[in-house]
Order: C-alpha cells, then structure tokens, then sequence
C-alpha cells in the first residue's frame, strides 16, 4: 500500500511540472508583454525600462518562469494588475463558490444518476432501462448554460423562489439556495454520463462468475445484490467521479457566467478582459492543481477499496 | 443499446486478428473491413443520427437559402418581436431575425466542429501511434496529455483565446488543444494491443520497418475506434465552441454563431425568451444527432466497448 501510495504521488512531479509550464507559457504568446498595461505614450524611456525590469519582463523567458515558479512553490503567485492584491488572495475569495457549486453538482449527480444507472442494469432492454437511455442521451446533449437559461426562464423567474441571478453569501443556506439551480444546469450531464457508468459497471459484475455462484448456491436475490454486486459496483462509480470532477469544475465556469456568480469561472473571464496576466496564469495552475489533488484522492481511495490495485 | 446483435462480435475479432504478413493489398481490405462492418452492423441509431446530422449539414450548407432575411441587418423598430409570421424565432435586441441568424449561426459549428475533428485526429493519430510504438516517448508524451487534461479544459481554451486572440481559426486552436489528449489516449491504447499481435512479429520477422509497419498494420486498426472517436469529438467541439461563443472568448458578433446569440439572449430572458430558446434546440439537435450516431458506430466498430459505457 505504501508502495503504491509513493508511486502514484511520484507521478503528480512531472505532470505539475507541466502543468505550470504550460500554465506560464500560454500567457507569454499573447501579442507584446504586460508592461505595456503601465507605459503609456508619453513614458519615458528610462521609466520603460524601470517598469520593465519591476514586471521582470527584460529577461528571457525561462529565467522568468523559474522565478515565477519557484515563488508559486512558497505559495506566492504574484499580484493582480488590477485588483491590486495577491492572486491567491483572489483566488480565495473565488474559489469557495466554486468549490461549493461544484460538490453540490456532483452530489445532484449523484442522486439522479447512481439509481438510475442500477435500475436499468437490472433490467436491461426493459422499459425503465430505455428511459434512461433517453435521459442520458439528452443529457450529454444540451450544452449545461443552456439548460442552466431555461432554468433561469422555467423555474427563477416564474417562482421566485431561487435566485436567477447572483450569490447571496448572508448563510450558508442562502448560499446554496443560489446555487441549486446552477447545480442543477452542471450536473446534468454529468449525471448522463455517471448513469451510463454506473449501468455498465453493474453489468459487468452482474455478468461475473462470482455473482453466479453466489446465486447458485441458492443466496437470496437481496444478499446477492447488497454483497456482491454493490459493494464491487462502486469502484467503478468513484473512477467515474474523479474524471466527473474535472468536467464539473470547467462547466461550473460557463454556468457562472450565466448565473453572475463570484467564482473563479468569472474571476477568469474578467482577468481575461483586463489582460491580467498573473491571475490567468494563477488561476490555470491552482484550478488545474485542484483537479490533480481530486484524482489523486480517487486514486488512493480506489487503493484502499480495491486491494488488487496494489499488486500492479 | 442492450439488445444490439452478438453476431457482430466475432466479425471485428476478425478484423483485429488478420491473417499475418501479408502483401500490399491489406489496407485496402482492412479499410473495406471497416466499411462491411458498417453495412453488416447497420442500426437504428446510424440511420437516425445519420439522418438528423445530414440535416443539420444542410442547413449549414444552404444558409443562404434557407434564411428568410440578412442575419446582420438591424431593424430599430421591429426590436424584440415574439416569433410570429414575419420572424418565425422572433427578433432580438437590434431588431435582428434571429431565425436567420440560428441558420447562418450553423456554419460556424459546423466548420469549427469539423475543422478540430481533423486536427484532433491526424494529431491525436500521430502523438498516439509513436506513443504506443516507442516506449521512451511514452512516458514523455503520456505525462505532457496529462497535464492537458488536468486543466479544467474551457478554462484552458478561455486562456489560449485570450493569448492568440478572437477568431474562428483560434478557437479551432484552442479546442483541439483541449480534445487531442482523448483522441491520442484511444489511439495509443489500442496502438498498445496491437504491438503484441502475432502479426506485428511477423511482419517484424520478414524486415518490415517500423514506418511501413504503422502504416499497414497499426493504422487500419486503429480506424474503428478513431471514427468513434471523432463523432464524439465533433459533439464536444459544438457544445465548446457555443460556450466560449457564449462566455465572449469564442467566434466574435456581429458574425452570428449559435453561442454569441445564446450570449445575447441572457440579458433578455425575462422579456424575449425566444432568442435562449431556438439556439440552444439547434445545438441540441446537432450534438444529440452526433452522440446517438456516435453511440450506434461504437456498437458496431467496437464491440469490445459495448455496454462498458
């Protein structure tokens, strides 16, 4: 287990050594260099040069990335062009609300998809079975901002009842209040794609010789289904999870936008539209670490689970 | 989905386990292979999705035809006008009909939908095949996929629009940058199969090099899957393009593309819900008729991958 454990945090080095790379890197394409933001017309040469060599954009390239990434490493990513603060104290700020309409995502999910997908494994080619199909293929359809307006359309404005704009922080309720619509539009597709998982994980196990046997030896049908075939269904729903997670947080982005909510999607959109090139390289690599740290724990957990994963 | 026909199944273990050394004639024939698979294994769900996205293609290919007025033609008093006899979806907010627009809005989905599903998968193909073939870039070329895949993806196409700018050429860019990792992992996976194959050996034996070998063993077997593939792709692609459209980072207005109108239809969803509405039922119908012909190609192409959805 330890073994495993080791192995698999070794891997994260060199995918986060890319990850900041190319996090770093992409702003560097962009036309000119962010000094430009601080020199106008009329700026002397000699203030140029000093504000160039403050910004660190004077040196080359790969000097400047080290000295970008060696500062990330302390936790220190630089400061907002425009906001005038660190971009981890933005980003801070941001990333609760998107934090929490992410897991709150997942758990809608959760709760369509899982049923869902062991209902119809159950009872393949029935009814409910094609239903679902019908389900999942819609959900992986509609674009979630989408389905994200039609909420806001169908169910906000009609009734008043949740927010079809904004973030109310006053509590925690009201906090999730605003975000329930939002889940709703985010998970959706997800949970397609969780119950068709789930569906196929199910079969799988329903279909492996160990099930028969239990059910050869005469087990009762609810024995079978509560030991044997749950219990192994799992792992393959937390896999799914984890790649779940990854979608969630780029489709809580777009959803953020519709709903005007705080979280790190506008947070991006608005360093974009103000060239804020700290925070669009901050935000990549601590949004990008977020999703490493969760497939990380999916993985541990899948090790934990499932002890044949220790012995690859 | 469950009650798609067995007797398909030991038709691609034929495909997959062809019959050795052979001389020049095997592409074709595996190409071939390829295609009576497809006829063989025929289903509702090619015809259906075949048809529904044939329909969307000519929409987008007949634009011109089909729409009633200029798309970008502003009408200051005609503002906001449910859909009615004159403005079958209504008007927006410039007095625009945006049934016209939805229509012309086509042709940028489908040209940026297409355009990325062949970069994604001559790049995706090249990357995979050396991935699966040589060892030593493996672990190289896997790693740096991943790290692509660990942002999450519209953040990474917001931030490569940001850097080059707006454009539909950029967001072709951007959204093959994002989706190349998924095209180069199904390839270098079956790449990774196919290099055991008795076959592979053989044809090793008789001096083969490994170009030649690629070419005529490897590739055609990789087909099934990359055609799978790329219909999913093109799905994706639709629904990303709409979103950075939607979110300001994508194609730039006045030019309509289904998302920059979805974009504009937010400030008005109280009073013209009409300009949400017709939008998002065309990205719908487009990315369903691609997800269900996707859906029925893998049945029939790679049945190994059936119900393990």
């Amino acid at each position: 287990m330890t073994t495993y454990l080791l192995r698999r945090i070794l891997t994260i080095i060199p995918v986060a050594v890319i990850v900041s790379f190319a996090a770093f890197m992409l702003v560097q394409l962009a036309p000119g260099d962010p000094s430009a933001f601080f020199i106008g017309e009329d700026t002397p040469p000699e203030e140029v040069e000093r504000i160039r060599a403050e910004l660190g954009v004077d040196r080359t390239v790969i000097v400047q990335y080290t000295a970008w990434a060696q500062r990330a490493v302390t936790g220190d990513l630089g400061e907002s062009f425009f906001q005038r603060r660190p971009v981890t104290e933005a980003f801070a700020d941001a990333f609760p609300v998107t934090a929490l309409l992410t897991l709150m995502s997942l758990v809608i999910a959760l709760i369509l998809a899982v049923p869902i997908g062991i209902f119809s494994a159950l009872k393949p080619g029935s009814i409910g079975d094609r239903i679902s199909t019908v389900f999942v293929f819609i959900g992986v359809s509609m674009p979630n901002f989408w389905l994200g307006m039609l909420l806001v359309i169908l169910v906000a404005i009609p009734f008043a009842y949740f927010p079809a704009q904004g973030f109310n922080d006053a509590t925690i309720f009201t906090g999730m209040q605003s975000l329930f619509l939002p889940a709703v539009a985010n998970g959706y597709a997800q949970a397609a794609i969780i119950a068709r998982m789930t569906r196929s994980g199910m079969l799988e196990v329903l279909r492996s010789d160990f099930v028969q046997t239990a059910r050869a030896k005469g087990l009762r049908s609810r024995v079978v289904l509560m030991k044997h075939i749950f219990s192994n269904a799992f792992n393959p729903i937390l896999t799914v999870i984890g790649v779940a997670v990854a979608s969630l947080i780029s489709g809580s982005v777009v959803i953020e936008v519709v709903f005007n909510l705080p979280g790190i999607g506008d947070l991006t959109v608005n360093s974009i539209a103000r060239r804020d090139y700290p925070m669009i390289q901050g935000v990549l690599l601590l949004s990008a670490a977020a999703i490493i740290v969760v497939n990380l724990v999916v993985d541990i957990l899948y090790g934990v689970l499932d002890p044949r994963i220790r012995y690859d | 989905m469950t009650e798609s026909s067995v007797h398909d199944q030991p038709m691609t273990q034929g495909e997959v386990a062809p019959d050795g050394t052979g001389g020049g004639r095997e592409p074709q024939r595996r190409r071939s292979a390829t295609l009576y698979l497809l006829l063989k294994g025929m289903n509702g769900r090619i015809l259906v999705g075949s048809f529904m996205l044939f329909f969307v293609l000519v929409i987008a290919v007949f634009a011109p035809l089909i729409a009633t007025q200029d798309p970008l033609a502003i009408d200051a008093v005609d503002r906001l006008l449910a859909p009615g006899a004159d403005h079958w979806f209504g008007t927006d907010e410039l007095g625009r009909d945006v049934f016209s627009r939805v229509i012309y809005g086509s042709r940028i989905s489908v040209m940026v939908g297409m355009s990325v599903v062949v970069t994604t998968t001559v790049l995706g193909t090249v990357i995979g095949l050396a991935a699966g073939f040589y060892r030593k870039l493996d672990g190289v070329f896997m790693r740096i996929m991943d790290a692509f895949q660990s942002f999450p993806s519209i953040l990474l196409a917001i931030a490569i629009m940001a850097a080059l700018g707006a454009s539909a050429r950029n967001v072709i860019i951007a959204l093959t940058i994002t989706n190349l990792p998924k095209t180069a992992r199904v390839v270098r996976g079956r790449v990774l199969g196919i290099r055991e194959e008795t076959y592979i050996e053989s044809a090793r034996a008789v001096g083969l090099g490994d170009i030649r070998i690629m070419r005529r063993y490897v590739l055609p077997n990789t087909l099934a899957p990359l055609i799978v593939q790329a219909t999913f792709i093109l799905a994706l692609a639709i629904i990303a393009e709409a979103g950075l459209s939607f979110i300001g980072a994508g194609t730039p207005p006045p030019a309509p593309s289904w998302g920059n109108i979805l974009a504009a239809g937010r400030g008005y969803m109280r009073q013209a819900q009409w300009i949400t509405l017709f939008p998002g039922v065309f990205i719908m119908i487009s990315v369903l008729s691609l997800n269900i012909l996707g859906d029925g190609l893998r049945d029939v192409l790679d049945p190994r991958l059936k119900d393990r959805r």
